[in-house]
């Protein structure tokens, strides 16, 4: 059955994309969390309604808001394909080489970690003013507010944020394996499409859903588990 | 406890500036409950926020418990904020944590080691009346019980200063009086100063010892709570006096009442304190011939006694009602004339 579906199919060489695949999608989340939560933070605690009371150095972070909000926009706007090719010399000084699953890495990072730092800082912009300041009030410090109400009274939308980053991440993957990063995307282009076999094209769609569902379905739950509002 | 002296405070906005607070002067003793009545805008929320330093005066100086607070910040304003409790109109939990977290949380703040930080919030879970809700989360809380929590959490560090912002704005009447009852229970058995602001007179009546009413950032009266409702000087403190009593606008029923009257007198009898439990009336009735039909009477209950009105028609000879009236006056009854028919 599955023979007639996929007859071209070479499963050995399917399973090693999709851990390709895997490979660039975790290894670049794990990294667009760790920046993009800074980020996310950063713009957050730099804002207009976040800095009225600081009497001194105030033009100081008001300018590293505005270079934190200007690299978000900038980087967010520019599509990816254009932005792995304009950042072949930074990967090739990261990395050491521009082809390869490695070689994606930093173009996934730098694409994706503006996007999610975003969605931090909304979900860090819906907490209630009220528990911030009553934390304050209480004598809690910037370390304090940080990591004991801001992140986890966002927790949710950074998780369900994070569930929506992976996704856009599978699909930036697949983008960056036909500029030869391999992965599903590559094997997608290279051993389906360019050479008309349209069931490995369509294989390599379904591993890549498949992944997206997987992703969604976790994400979800964690995000219901911790919620307790 | 709490001192403001000359304290003024402007908002720059984008329309001009804004005076939330002009010129206030206040003092507030230790061990007392004083409440600070106003309607929304008067500057109330920014006084008490100058209190824990979350609003900073633009002139003037605050000390708090023995300190200069108005112009410390970092790690001194912290470490006076830790000794000041608040607790807010709509509570402020953190919702991620449970009941039990959410009372450690100023604990953590303080440096207090996981094992006394747990012990300590127990003891206030019981303070409060909640024992077996440890570990629940404020979502599966009623309104009362979570202003429970965040009074445990305000004293957890066992402050000197207990602010209220509107505590008990957003809770139900009968839930009002029994978070009212709790805290005169700690200021009873703590001896713990509270800052009450509030737009209900009826909190104020219920447990403050003394009062200040504040109106477009000045405070316009202010003295201990029965001294206050028996002689108010001000025209919103008479407004907020009458909506501290059990019927809130009776006037209607009473109009129709009172040009039924051909002849008599109608007054309105105010009586505080001792007075009020006594059988003023009946006696009057008779020692003077006067005749009396009462038209509407209640009496309310405030920390130092009892503060009762009674609208009567006195009827009779003009000098017999003359005489009515001096004998109420007397025997300490405020007499106000409604109505010269």
């Amino acid at each position: 059955m599955f023979e007639i579906l996929f007859p071209n199919l070479d499963l050995v060489k399917a399973w090693m994309k999709t851990k390709e695949t895997l490979y660039m999608t975790g290894v670049s989340l794990i990294f667009v969390f760790i920046f993009g939560l800074i980020i996310g933070l950063l713009l957050f605690l730099t804002s207009e309604e976040n800095t009225r009371h600081i009497r001194h150095f105030r033009w100081f972070v008001k300018g590293v808001h505005w270079a934190l909000a200007s690299f978000v926009n900038i980087f967010r706007s520019i599509p990816f394909v254009l932005l792995i090719v304009l950042l072949l010399p930074v990967t090739k000084s990261i990395v050491g080489s521009m082809i390869g699953k490695e070689a994606a890495i930093p173009a996934l990072v730098i694409g994706t970690a503006p996007f999610y730092a975003r969605m931090v800082e909304i979900g860090l912009r819906e907490i209630d003013k009220g528990v911030i300041e009553a934390a304050k009030a209480m004598g809690a410090g910037l370390g304090t507010l940080i990591f004991k109400v801001l992140i986890p009274e966002a927790s949710p939308a950074i998780v369900s944020g994070l569930t929506v980053t992976a996704i856009a991440l599978v699909g930036s993957t697949a983008i960056a394996g036909i500029i030869g990063a391999g992965g599903l995307g590559d094997f997608a282009y290279l051993d389906g499409f360019l050479q008309n076999k349209n069931d490995v094209t369509l294989f390599a769609t379904l591993v890549i859903l498949l992944i997206v569902f997987i992703i969604q379905f976790i994400g979800d739950k964690i995000t219901k588990t911790i919620d307790k509002r | 406890m709490i001192t403001l002296e000359n304290v003024t405070k402007v908002y720059q906005t984008k329309s001009g500036p804004i005076t939330a607070m002009d010129d206030v002067n206040l003092q507030i003793k230790e061990g007392e409950i004083f409440g600070i009545i106003g309607y929304s805008g008067a500057g109330k929320s920014t006084l008490i926020r100058t209190l824990n330093g979350l609003e900073r005066p633009t002139a003037g100086t605050i000390h708090v418990a023995g300190r200069n607070i108005t112009n410390i910040s970092g790690k001194a304003l912290r470490q006076v904020r830790q000794e000041i409790g608040m607790i807010f109109q709509h509570f402020n939990l953190l919702w991620s944590r449970t009941v039990l977290e959410n009372i450690t949380f100023p604990l953590e703040i303080a440096g207090v080691p996981r094992r006394n930080r747990v012990q300590r919030a127990k003891e206030l879970i019981k303070l409060v009346g909640l024992e077996g809700r440890e570990n629940a989360y404020p979502s599966q809380l009623s309104g009362g019980q979570k202003q429970r929590v965040g009074i445990a959490r305000a004293l957890a560090n066992q402050p000197k200063v207990l602010l209220c912002d509107e505590a008990t704005s957003a809770l139900d009447p009968e839930t009002t009086d029994s978070i009212l009852d709790l805290l005169a229970k700690i200021n009873r058995e703590f001896g713990l100063t509270i800052v009450i602001i509030t737009h209900e007179m009826h909190v104020i009546r219920k447990i403050c010892h003394r009062v200040a009413v504040m109106e477009e950032g000045k405070i316009v009266e202010s003295g201990p709570v029965m001294e206050v409702f028996k002689n108010p000087k001000k025209e919103i403190t008479r407004r907020f006096i009458g909506q501290a009593m059990i019927n809130p606008d009776p006037k209607p029923g009473l109009d129709h009442l009172i040009e039924k009257y051909s002849s008599g007198i109608i007054v309105k009898c105010i009586f505080t304190g001792e007075v009020a439990e006594e059988p003023v009336i009946a006696n009057m009735l008779r020692a003077v011939p006067v005749s009396v039909n009462i038209l509407q009477g209640n009496i309310s209950q405030t920390q130092d006694g009892s503060y009762g009105t009674l609208i009567v028609h006195l009827d009779g000879e003009e000098e017999t009602i003359k005489e009515a009236i001096d004998y109420l006056q007397h025997h300490h009854v405020g007499v106000e004339v409604v109505k010269n028919v």
